[in-house]
């Protein structure tokens, strides 16, 4: 199941540059929750605070409270334990490419030093029929590496090796900007099977994307988390200008 | 153009080939790789002795040269970008790169064979291992180097460990270009002869042993080509042809080896 987050004055810094100014908000359980806003408004850096890849970049710092569930990530545990809470898919399709499609699947539990065989297919399959990919690869499981698939099967591949490790929360970086439209239409029927199971934080530049998936979206502009709300809300009657004027695309 | 230049290329190494082909293939019989060599004056003989040699001197050396050359590319790749440490040993690999054989073969000399007070299979193998680290390392680093941000991130992402990252994801992916650099160093210093003249220096007798003198195919080469003897110059000749031959055999078998297995679509 998913829990909620709770993110409360949030700030976030690469070297000099000011990515995230204050930022507080709730995102419920078992919703999907989409982030929109222009090129380099910071919802990127968000979504990488809130399991810790923020950090793997040297110049990174961060500073402020977010809480999964009861747990505060940043205070007394290890990042790589909030990483396997808190799934991430990116941007890019990134499978493992020397790895089979079984193996991609299976790597986040084996590398945590997981050896039950048997368990492990049933794992593997049912992630893969989660992620609706089980009925175009399972002839080829052990035959042929991940990267020998299409973007699209790569990319829900991606959220197949996501779920195996069994998150409670799953972030998604722009998981489809670089799909094509039927590929971007399995991502999203995806997105609305899981959020059952999952709590789902959505990056997205695509707008009609957050109202297609989202019921909660929020607005952010310069580092400064400008509004959150009902997805309705926000692009029927939002109540902030600078959020009418984006959705409306009179900039951005 | 294309065909020019490959015709250019492949000419010297077919050339060569041909040529040894021609002077020593007469000389290669069952003898050759099964007796040791007979006194000046006797017909026949043959360079088991420098064969098995060679192979104990490469084991060492690569025993030696591998693990610390990928070691050193590892920590040069993955752990210390920028920092002032990681760039005195690409220095110092790179200067090692530029050292002549002969250069390497007195330094062990002096570290090892004087304090023994004999000539030594192992100092022979530290030697040509020696020469291994500086190839390994730097293609070690490269290769790594070629492999995306993006796979790393996925790794992290997952909740891996970054030092098991490392080794199950990073080290992997650039497997093939690793071993490739691996074999490369191998090539090379099965061929060296100055580092062993004065280390390995040579046993006119099988030996397998670590602690004494041992034969080696170049070494032996060597020794025989600038004697005075024909029959010897024979042999010299049917002993680089081996040589050659086992250089490309062993590359390629590991070539092999690790190729089976890879996937289909892998890149």
């Amino acid at each position: 199941m998913g829990v909620g987050i709770e993110v409360k004055e949030l700030n976030a810094w690469y070297g000099e540059t000011h990515t995230l100014r204050s930022i507080s908000l709730k995102i419920p359980a078992n919703h999907a929750t989409a982030l929109i806003g222009p090129s380099g408004c910071g919802k990127s850096t968000f979504v990488r605070c809130l399991n810790r890849m923020h950090e793997t970049n040297p110049i990174a710092r961060v500073t402020g409270s977010v809480k999964i569930g009861d747990l505060d990530i940043y205070h007394g545990v290890s990042p790589v334990v909030i990483r396997r809470r808190i799934g991430m898919v990116f941007q890019l399709p990134n499978p493992f490419p020397t790895m089979s499609i079984f193996d991609n699947v299976a790597s986040g539990l084996r590398l945590n030093g997981f050896r039950n065989k048997k368990a492990l297919d049933e794992i593997v399959e049912r992630s893969l029929r989660r992620a609706a990919l089980w009925d175009e690869v399972k002839d080829d499981l052990r035959r042929k590496s991940g990267a020998s698939l299409s973007g699209g099967q790569q990319q829900r591949l991606c959220i197949a090796r996501t779920l195996a490790v069994d998150p409670e929360v799953l972030l998604m970086d722009e998981p489809a900007s670089a799909l094509d439209p039927i590929s971007t239409a399995k991502i999203e029927d995806l997105i609305f099977e899981l959020k059952s199971e999952y709590t789902i934080v959505i990056v997205t530049h695509n707008m009609q994307q957050a109202a297609r998936v989202a019921e909660n979206t929020g607005f952010f502009l310069n580092g400064h988390l400008v509004e959150f709300d009902a997805t309705t809300k926000i692009f029927t009657n939002p109540s902030d200008k600078r959020t009418e004027d984006y959705i409306t695309g009179r900039f951005g | 153009m294309a065909v020019l230049g490959t015709a250019v290329v492949i000419a010297p190494l077919l050339a060569i080939f041909a040529y040894l082909v021609y002077k020593g293939a007469s000389s290669l019989n069952w003898d050759f790789f099964t007796q040791v060599p007979k006194p000046v004056g006797e017909t026949g003989g043959g360079m088991e002795n420098a064969i098995l040699g060679s192979g104990v001197l490469l084991s060492v050396a690569s025993a030696i040269g591998i693990p610390v050359g990928i070691a050193s590319g590892v920590y040069l790749a993955e752990f210390g970008r920028g920092n002032t440490l990681a760039n005195l040993v690409r220095f110092t690999a790179d200067v090692l790169n530029g050292i002549p054989s002969i250069v390497v073969g007195i330094a062990v000399y002096s570290l090892i064979v004087v304090p023994q007070l004999h000539f030594s299979a192992f100092s022979g193998g530290v030697a040509l291992g020696i020469m291994m680290i500086p190839t390994v390392t730097r293609t070690t680093e490269e290769m790594l180097r070629l492999v995306p941000h993006a796979v790393r991130e996925a790794a992290l992402g997952l909740g891996v460990p970054n030092w098991r990252s490392t080794i199950s994801i990073t080290l992997r992916t650039a497997s093939t270009g690793i071993i490739t650099g691996c074999m490369l160093a191998f090539a090379r210093v099965a061929g060296e002869t100055a580092p062993l003249l004065f280390t390995a220096f040579g046993n006119d007798d099988r030996s397998l042993a670590l602690n004494q003198p041992i034969a080696a195919l170049p070494l032996q080469i060597f020794v025989y080509a600038v004697s005075p003897y024909n029959d010897w110059h024979r042999l010299a000749w049917a002993g680089s042809l081996v040589l050659i031959v086992l250089i490309v055999v062993s590359v390629s078998l590991v070539r092999f080896v690790t190729s089976r297995g890879v996937l289909k679509g892998a890149s």
